[in-house]
């Protein structure tokens, strides 16, 4: 049952007759497990809006995917981790794209995308450039796609120096998310990172830049919140340059009203041929990232899970099947069917009760563990909530936190694929192994001997003893079996004596 | 005299023809052009050129 939520599954012919099928045999009764579903912490208004949003919810991007369209290419700042020119089918981050397109073409693709991916939720416009400064092109798309399909979400990623001029008419198109990034609420440090902003039809720098921007960057987020549309403040780690000051940049955001904040790492080579890449600014490692997350627990809530997609990216979770959809690949005549979509729906709202309920054991569990300090566990995943990867199939590792609190999602590691048409790369092992620092144990379906017993010789366990488990019920039970079901030993203690 | 748009460093943004004055610039063969015979360079506008202030890619749009 599990398998027929991975999107591997779903690329074989899946009808939507077979999904209603394996749905309606046996389980849980009610098409729709209300009030199991909503997260304990959030008040039922907020997270009606965010449940099938793979960026706003954790839970949800286990689920669902989102597509963005690159209709948005100009922009009205410069940032130092940006080079537009640069655009390779290849590379995967923000702001890249293979083709641009025009209103006409997204609302094609958008169509072909829903019919033929049924896990897609959200449609958002992201770049190539600024959202909000190319508006007449976003309003374009949207209009466009809320025409034909109603219940998609709508969703939307700015710098915020135009977005105050549009949030009146964001409200009028029902988009509830918008997106915005704020390095910095301190013009000095601002400076550091725009080189210049266009605003009142001049080009600013220095400080100025930086004032202007975060003024703007202020209100627009003001005026959101009161219109009680979900704010997600994107922050992107900038070592030595914000890295600190994004503790205030939190508790600043939170206090005005943002929803969830979302700090990733800066993605700097000089192959892009970016000001940071080139000039050769380091982005963090994982350990620093997760150390600053960690320090932000008091303030807005965070996001751990962001992909840094690209502005044209199609799929769940860290897949891109982008290239699949190409304009060349999309009819020039597409009708949308919206079968799959709904029976995939329906197929969701029976297995995440599924998966609400096995977490719920999960936790009661933990609670009879005691003394387990904090582990890290990767856990390979291709969608579903379950432990269904081969090791060596993995592009990334997704990597939860067994605390007493309980078990957390907190981030996810970028790793080449292993496994190269049936045999493995060394070298490949040894970048896995070095993606994975600070992580206890790795969960999969299936690993073999010899990537096992180097990732042992590097101080990492590795078992697919748990192949297909709910991931947190996975999780619990191999500290369970780690613990010798003692509660009193604490992990190190019953590692050492298995060891 | 006019700005030019160095064709080869372009990214086809478009953020220039949105800000032109004079409506100068317009998309030919997938690459914007700004038409001499329409800039002013912003003259009776602004304090200076809006297509050169906006473009994301130094040295390329530039007096011809």
């Amino acid at each position: 049952m599990g398998n027929l939520i991975s999107l591997e599954a779903l690329k074989a012919p899946v009808s939507s007759e077979e999904m209603k099928k394996a749905m309606d045999s046996g389980g849980c009764s009610s098409g729709s497990c209300g009030s199991s579903e909503g997260k304990d912490e959030l008040p039922q208004e907020i997270w009606d809006k965010v449940k099938n949003h793979p960026c706003y919810s954790e839970e949800a991007h286990h689920y669902f995917a989102r597509m963005h369209v690159a209709v948005a290419p100009a922009c009205n700042i410069q940032c130092h981790y940006c080079n537009r020119k640069y655009d390779c089918s290849n590379e995967s981050r923000p702001g890249v794209v293979s083709e641009k397109l025009t209103p006409d073409q997204a609302l094609r693709k958008v169509l072909a995308v829903a019919s033929e991916v049924p896990q897609m939720s959200v449609l958002g416009i992201a770049g190539p450039g600024d959202s909000c400064y190319d508006w007449r092109k976003t309003k374009a798309t949207f209009d466009l796609v809320a025409a034909q399909i109603p219940d998609i979400k709508l969703c939307l990623s700015t710098n915020g120096l135009a977005l105050p001029e549009h949030v009146d008419e964001i409200q009028h198109m029902n988009i509830d998310h918008v997106t915005m990034t704020i390095n910095m609420v301190d013009p000095e440090i601002g400076a550091k990172i725009y080189p210049w902003v266009f605003y009142k039809n001049k080009r600013w720098t220095g400080l100025e830049a930086a004032k202007i921007l975060h003024d703007r960057q202020m209100m627009g987020l003001e005026m959101l919140a009161e219109r009680k549309i979900l704010v997600k403040v994107n922050s992107v780690m900038i070592p030595g340059v914000n890295d600190q000051h994004l503790v205030e940049v939190n508790k600043v955001v939170k206090q005005k009203g943002a929803f969830l904040h979302n700090i990733m790492p800066l993605i700097s080579d000089p192959a892009h041929g970016t000001h940071y890449g080139l000039t050769g600014q380091r982005g963090p490692r994982a350990m620093e990232l997760k150390a600053l997350q960690d320090k932000l627990s008091e303030g807005t809530k965070l996001m751990r899970h962001c992909r840094q997609c690209r502005a044209d990216a199609v799929g769940l979770l860290g897949e891109d099947r982008g290239q699949e959809f190409t304009m060349n690949h999309v009819p020039d005549d597409v009708s949308y069917n919206p079968e799959k979509r709904e029976a995939y729906i329906e197929v969701v709202a029976r297995e995440r009760g599924e998966h609400v309920a096995a977490k719920q054991a999960v936790e009661e569990k933990m609670a009879g563990f005691g003394a387990v300090e904090s582990v890290l566990v990767a856990i390979a995943t291709k969608g579903g909530g379950r432990i269904n990867q081969h090791f060596g199939h993995a592009k990334e590792f997704q990597v939860y936190e067994a605390t007493p609190k309980g078990i957390q999602f907190i981030g996810h590691r970028k790793v080449e694929e292993y496994c190269q048409g049936g045999w493995g790369e060394d070298a490949t092992l040894d970048g896995v192994i070095s993606a994975l620092e600070g992580v206890d144990v790795v969960l999969c379906s299936k690993i073999g001997d010899c990537p096992k017993d180097s990732l042992k010789a590097a101080g990492i366990r590795a078992t697919d003893d748990f192949a297909h488990e709910w991931i947190e019920a996975g999780i619990a039970a191999w500290l369970s079996a780690e613990l010798g079901h003692t509660p009193a030993i604490g992990i190190e203690t019953a590692v050492q004596a298995s060891a | 005299m006019a700005y030019k748009i160095v064709a080869s460093q372009c990214t086809v943004c478009g953020a220039c023809e949105f800000e032109c004055p004079n409506a100068a610039i317009s998309l030919k063969n997938e690459m914007y052009v700004i038409d001499p015979k329409k800039c002013t360079e912003c003259e009776s506008h602004f304090d200076a050129p809006q297509c050169a202030a906006v473009c994301p890619v130094a040295n390329t749009c530039v007096p011809a």
